[in-house]
């Protein structure tokens, strides 16, 4: 899409869209321009997408100065949070899952403030991002279930926002092809 | 400044992860402090039940060894433990806790598991050897758990219930077990020994320094 050259004010292009002056932030809310009718639900689905993700932030942070600590994570509602931690699988190349997994949902809110700050090429980062995070997330769900056997509440409450993460990234995708 | 916003966000979030990591980090830290308390054993909590557990039954020394069966100390202490418990015969007990360091060594969890299905078959001790002897071997290998199978085959167990106990529940709950009482022990490394509840400094860990514990131990049970 062209932008305009006009120093002030906004211009109306050949498909009539409304376009913003050169120097303006782009326009809120990722891939709807503003007249679309999904503008402001699209807006709410980024919102959702950092408010998860600060959860899961919080989440990580706890399970890696528990990590670091040395002391066992208890659980309160599942019963195999020292098992499922104190596995081999709780570390990647000798560093704990839990600063990756921070490191991720970091990103991710990141991104999507970024995105509801109007930066819409920003999109296609998250799509990737959620997409890794989805895939580690089943992994980690089979380890759980099938090798290990047990279950950490923990990791189970990770997997669930990652999982609304993915639907949430899938809901804006489908927003923004209609 | 609408357009520094988002940025400002992002430093903020960072700001607060960061303070809330390193608030938590000092809030749980005294929790695990006291590793550096040579004297005495805190409020233990207890490990697996029953215990791996060689020697004599009326010993007047126990030695409760943290180990790793992936950590080069661990290895290296190994046959001189096994030189003293001969010397001392049915004065001295041995305690085997499982203690792997999974962030550093990769098939330590592994390991302590197939220790612990070998003793569902009363071989945990042989087993517990066999995995030091041939550690080299074993910590390379693509896949250790095949090696651990043939090691039991080797020690003459059953090759298919030590498969499914190598992979089942109580073989990871006695290990999650005696993590635990190391922990609430202070434990934070392998090995590490306590000789009748004291726990022994690192310096100490040296064939005359076990001996020397050892006999101090014994002074003070009047032998």
């Amino acid at each position: 899409m062209k932008e305009s050259n006009t120093p002030v004010g906004p211009i109306l292009t050949k498909s009539s869209s409304i376009k913003p002056p050169v120097n303006s932030p782009p326009d809120a809310a990722g891939a709807e321009s503003l007249s679309s009718p999904f503008h402001v639900s699209s807006r709410w689905l980024y919102v959702s997408i950092t408010a998860l993700s600060l959860i899961g932030l919080g989440d990580s942070i706890y399970l890696l100065v528990k990590h670091l600590t040395g002391q066992s994570v208890q659980c309160t509602i599942s019963t195999g949070c020292e098992e499922v931690l104190g596995s081999a699988y709780a570390t990647i190349i000798g560093y704990p899952l839990a600063a990756f997994g921070a490191l991720a949902y970091f990103t991710v809110f990141s991104l999507a403030i970024l995105a509801i700050f109007g930066y819409r090429h920003v999109r296609m980062f998250l799509i990737i991002v959620v997409g890794l995070m989805l895939l580690m997330t089943l992994r980690l769900l089979y380890l759980q279930a099938f090798v290990l056997g047990k279950y950490c509440e923990f990791c189970l409450l990770s997997a669930a926002i990652t999982l609304s993460l993915a639907v949430l990234i899938f809901a804006i995708v489908f927003r923004s092809s209609r | 400044m609408k357009r520094n916003l988002p940025l400002v966000i992002i430093a903020a979030v960072v700001v607060i992860a960061f303070g809330l990591g390193v608030l938590l980090y000092r809030t749980m830290k005294p929790a695990s402090g006291n590793a550096g308390d040579t004297t005495s054993a805190p409020a233990s909590l207890p490990g697996a039940d029953p215990a791996r557990v060689r020697g004599g039954a009326n010993a007047l020394v126990t030695i409760e060894e943290f180990g790793d069966f992936e950590c080069p100390p661990c290895g290296a202490l190994h046959p001189e433990l096994v030189k003293i418990e001969k010397e001392y015969g049915d004065k001295l007990r041995v305690v085997f806790r499982e203690f792997p360091l999974t962030q550093i060594h990769k098939h330590s969890y592994e390991a302590a598991r197939a220790a612990e299905a070998a003793g569902m078959q009363n071989k945990f001790w042989e087993m517990h050897d066999l995995l030091y002897e041939k550690k080299d071997e074993w910590s390379l290998a693509p896949d250790p758990p095949k090696l651990f199978v043939d090691y039991a085959k080797y020690l003459g167990l059953d090759g298919d219930r030590f498969t499914r106990d190598m992979t089942g529940d109580l073989a990871s709950l006695r290990v999650a077990l005696d993590m635990r009482r190391g922990k609430s022990l202070g434990v934070i490394g392998t090995p590490t020994l306590f000789i009748n509840s004291r726990k022994m400094d690192a310096s100490e860990m040296t064939p005359d320094g076990l001996r020397r514990a050892i006999y101090t131990a014994l002074k003070e049970k009047g032998q």
